[in-house]
């Protein structure tokens, strides 16, 4: 352990500040300025997160990096950081995706560099803040700061109908957390003033307030993450957003809903998660199967892949709802594994759209008789999406699936469809796009991957490849926090 | 009979300021078109001089002088610190633009000077005639601002409606004070409480004074459904002038709902608590449902101004200090947004064009970053979005209501101010997506350029550091608690 360092704080604040600097360097006359400050800044950030990784101690409880620091002492709030097993994985992600973004952009973005590259920078600093926070004031300040970047980089460098959905995005999202606000503040007036989360984790609470506090994060956390029915923003969003954008949105804003359930909405109101879980199973389960057939027959690629990705979130609130371990553990592997695929995914959409402009299924065909390099990644990413064993995809899943079957047999069997209808439409989707005779002079005129594209998706192969066959440092590093937040949910707070 | 000269000293700020007028408009007379900016130094020593002498007679404990008619308390001292700094700033982001348009005038600064006075006066008043006279002093100075340009129709128009309603809230006003007086026989704000607390009067004459006087003050609030005159006075009043209708005397009729209702009728706040609640969602409700609709920026602004009002008025309802101070927080922050938005108005405004439209914001990321970037972060902290101060009020008032049991109130708060982010991000929209119509340069003027980026850093750097401006809300609260 790095005894007093505050090495959480320096996560967070040095893609910020960095992301100030670029910023600062003006105008796209220094674009290319801004660009490698932009990329020097995101490795940075992903070597100092590193030492969370290798000083992280498995097998103690609790908090770990902890900084405790007075912030606003009128209402008790403090800078309160600290992860466990769940969080940490989540910052890696989020500080590992960051420079693949930043190099997947260097030559699409050509407006206003500064502040796209600056965006992102700043946004990965925040969703570490979101991440790191055990003060519920402090969570809530990164957790909507961090719609703010998202806003400006949908509407400013998205498509046609960018305007609609950046202010979709925006007012959804704000709808759900404004509740969990009250939730909050209603908290801090139960326990006698105190915002600090591991404080409501042992307030006890009466049955009818935990159903409504529930409710409350429920709204917050499913809009994020999303499920159904509160999906309808994520498509629209995805659609306009630029390639970094929606692999930013899918890798990584997705997953804030996914850790705010593990974090407050089954600790903190235990009993009305177990109450509601029968309710939380179902809504899993229609996303996973209705989302799923909505899928197939979407003709816009990235549409495809936004739904497949409200999909694959049904797995991670189904896995948390099931309340064993097997569950928890799948669905933070779906949520880091569909991190790595989702991102790959979008980004292999947009290697195609930087060439012809087009997200329309039918305007291709053939690319693999253009495209040889390329097309063979988006097989590997096409099978890990829809779930193939050996890659990370198939881990999360089983796992759910497992835990479900442990359960109920009928929970199992409807999740499991998801292989059937995963594999559909992905493989069709695939098959219009890759295979087949050239489709159009735009397809002819291909070319295939350049040395930086193949760059990226080899270190997204790598990790899907290396998550689905040794899962083990991942689910060793969240094994004590998800055993310690079973025996916690098992205690009645009524 | 021995006549005891009274206690001067809590005075002095007032007694200043009217002498500096006096002198102000003396001077005036002398220097001529071209040594105006002299006029406009000697108001800004002005307020330097009634901020130094506030702090330096800044005593810990209330004293009451005027035979009990004035009081120096904590909120006193603060409100009045705050009216001067507001003034102050409006009076440095407004002499370019007033100078433009010909109204860089010895007048409009002994208005703003006798309004300022007027504000303190209210803010100290201690006794309902005293209160009224304050209220009186500044609002006609205000008629008379809005009225400057008077060749123009809109301008007079609006000042026309802004005196008539005015005028008219005043009568409610005094003749619920002249009910309660009635009732109590007393006219000072201490007695006033002494005798509705013994409970010998009667109580139904008593409500009735009660509505008129929250009718009167809901004029003055610009709280909905008495805030008919504000987007048109808005719209038509210059842009300097709507700035310091809808900054500073905010501050003052703080304390005016201090002084009136927690002090002199906290004995009656079930009764008034009621009421609030209707009018804060009344607010809430038209406030934020009517800006969506506009097209003119000064307009929205208003109605952006009475959901605002609405908000505020969410912690006077939970009838704490913990509220009260929420309150006066939530009315802080809201005059260092309002100072910073229509500071921007009056930059991007020149000799021949008014920015009024919201389609003038089109494109400002194109034309000037900093700037746009400036109004992004008022406009977020105005919807309550952190890391500005905004959200911290929206916290503190919510935080409040809660505490006082308004479970529901709070909902409904919370899904007005969503609707509300909506027309703040069309502005942000406006700026950052859209391209912009006009290539013209915006002028720089250095002292405003730096006042409006320190301004706009404001917004977050006290989103960040809360914790100085809500202690000093607490201790102006300290003696009601």
């Amino acid at each position: 352990m790095l005894f007093g360092f505050p090495l959480l704080s320096l996560v967070i604040w040095l893609p910020i500040f960095i992301g100030i600097l670029v910023f600062a360097t003006g105008g796209d006359h220094n674009a290319r300025l801004a660009k490698w400050l932009a990329l020097m800044g995101s490795v940075l950030s992903l070597l100092v997160a590193i030492p969370l990784y290798t000083q992280f101690d498995p097998i103690m409880s609790g908090m770990q990096f902890v900084e405790y620091h007075a912030w606003i002492e009128r209402f008790n709030i403090h800078y309160h950081l600290g992860v466990d097993g769940v969080a940490v994985p989540l910052i890696l992600l989020n500080c590992f995706t960051t420079p693949l973004v930043i190099i997947a952009s260097w030559q699409v973005i050509s407006n206003r560099v500064s502040q796209y590259m600056g965006a992102f920078l700043v946004m990965s600093g925040i969703v570490n803040g979101v991440f790191s926070s055990l003060d519920a004031i402090l969570f809530f300040v990164f957790w909507e700061t961090s719609l703010i970047p998202m806003f400006l980089i949908i509407g400013i460098w998205g498509g046609p109908n960018r305007v609609y959905a950046a202010i979709k995005f925006f007012l959804y999202t704000l709808m759900g957390s404004l509740l969990m606000l009250v939730a909050f503040i209603y908290l801090y007036n139960v326990s006698g003033g105190s915002f600090s989360i591991l404080d409501y984790h042992k307030l006890p609470l009466p049955f009818v307030p935990q159903i409504l506090i529930f409710v409350a994060f429920l709204m917050a956390f499913a809009v994020k993450l999303p499920m159904w029915p509160v999906h309808t923003w994520l498509p629209d969003a995805h659609v306009e957003a630029p390639t970094g954008g929606s692999v930013v949105l899918a890798a990584i804003l997705l997953k804030l809903g996914g850790y705010g359930f593990l974090r407050f909405s089954l600790p903190i109101v235990p009993d009305a998660s177990q109450y509601l879980a029968g309710m939380m199973i179902g809504l899993s389960l229609i996303a996973v199967v209705y989302i799923g057939l909505v899928a197939l027959v979407q003709t816009d690629m990235k549409k495809l892949i936004a739904y497949s990705s409200v999909s694959h979130m049904g797995f991670v609130t189904l896995g948390f709802f099931l309340f064993n371990a097997y569950g928890i553990e799948g669905a933070m592997v779906q949520i880091i594994s569909h991190g790595f695929i989702s991102g790959a995914m979008f980004l292999c959409v947009g290697v195609m759209y930087d060439r012809l402009h087009s997200r329309q299924i039918s305007d291709y065909g053939g690319v693999a008789n253009k495209m040889p390099i390329f097309a063979a990644f988006f097989m590997l990413f096409a099978l890990a999406n829809a779930g193939l064993p050996g890659t990370s995809g198939f881990v999360g899943e089983f796992m759910v699936i497992m835990a479900a079957i442990k359960v109920n047999f009928w929970y199992a069997f409807f999740a499991a469809t998801t292989l059937v209808f995963g594999a559909a439409y992905t493989l069709w989707m695939y098959k219009r796009v890759v295979f087949g005779v050239v489709a159009s002079p735009g397809v002819e005129g291909l070319t295939d991957v350049t040395g930086r594209e193949i760059l990226i998706l080899t270190i997204l192969a790598t990790a899907v490849l290396w998550l689905g066959v040794y899962p083990l440092p991942l689910m060793e590093m969240m094994h004590t926090t998800v055993d310690g937040l079973l025996a916690h949910i098992a205690h009645s707070k009524l | 009979m021995n006549f005891l000269p009274p206690n001067l000293a809590p005075a002095y700020p007032e007694i200043f300021l009217l002498i500096m007028v006096c002198v102000l408009l003396l001077v005036d007379l002398m220097v001529g078109e071209k040594m105006r900016y002299v006029t406009y130094l000697l108001a800004q020593i002005a307020l330097f001089g009634c901020a130094l002498i506030t702090f330096t007679t800044s005593v810990p404990e209330v004293v009451y002088t005027f035979s009990g008619m004035f009081v120096d308390d904590a909120l006193a001292d603060v409100l009045k610190l705050m009216v001067y700094i507001t003034v102050s700033m409006f009076l440095v982001y407004s002499h370019k633009y007033l100078a433009m348009r010909g109204l860089f005038s010895g007048e409009f600064f002994s208005l703003v000077l006798f309004a300022t006075l007027g504000m303190m006066v209210m803010i100290s008043a201690s006794n309902f005639l005293i209160l009224y006279l304050g209220l009186e002093l500044l609002s006609l100075s205000l008629y008379a601002m809005v009225a400057l340009r008077r060749d123009s129709v809109v301008a007079t128009e609006a000042a026309m409606k802004f005196f008539i309603l005015g005028a008219l809230s005043s009568g409610f006003l005094l003749y619920g004070m002249s009910l309660v007086y009635g009732v109590t026989g007393a006219l000072d704000i201490t007695r006033v409480t002494e005798v509705i607390q013994s409970g010998v009067v009667d109580s139904t004459v008593l409500v009735v004074g009660l509505v008129f006087i929250i009718a009167g003050i809901s004029f003055k609030l610009s709280v909905a459904p008495f805030h008919m005159w504000v987007p048109d006075v808005y719209q038509g009043a210059p842009t300097a002038v709507v700035l310091f209708i809808g900054s500073a005397p905010k501050l003052a009729a703080f304390g005016f709902v201090m002084r009136l209702l927690v002090e002199g009728m906290g004995g009656m706040v079930a009764d008034w608590q009621g009421m609030l609640i209707i009018l804060t969602i009344l607010s809430m409700a038209v406030g934020n449902l009517a800006a969506i609709a506009q097209t003119n920026i000064k307009r929205m602004l208003a109605y952006s101004t009475i959901s605002h009002m609405g908000f505020m008025l969410l912690g006077i309802i939970s009838a704490d200090g913990n509220g009260y101070s929420s309150s006066m927080f939530y009315i802080v922050v809201y005059v260092i947004m309002t100072l910073g938005t229509f500071g921007m108005l009056m930059l991007l405004s020149h000799e021949e064009f008014e920015a009024e439209r919201l389609d003038d914001f089109k494109g400002l990321n194109r034309r000037n970053p900093w700037y746009a970037f400036i109004t992004l972060l008022l406009m977020f902290s105005l919807a309550g979005i952190p890391p500005t101060v905004g959200f911290y009020a929206k916290l503190s008032v919510l935080q409040a209501v809660l505490g006082a049991g308004y479970i529901w109130l709070a909902v409904v708060a919370v899904l007005f101010s969503l609707i509300g982010a909506f027309y703040y991000l069309r502005i942000v929209k406006l700026m950052y997506f859209d391209e912009p119509e006009s290539d013209a340069p915006i002028s720089p003027h250095g002292d405003v350029e730096l006042l409006i980026s320190v301004n706009g850093l404001a917004v977050i750097v006290f989103g960040i550091f809360p914790q100085t401006l809500m202690t000093l809300c607490v201790y102006a609260i300290q003696r009601p608690i």
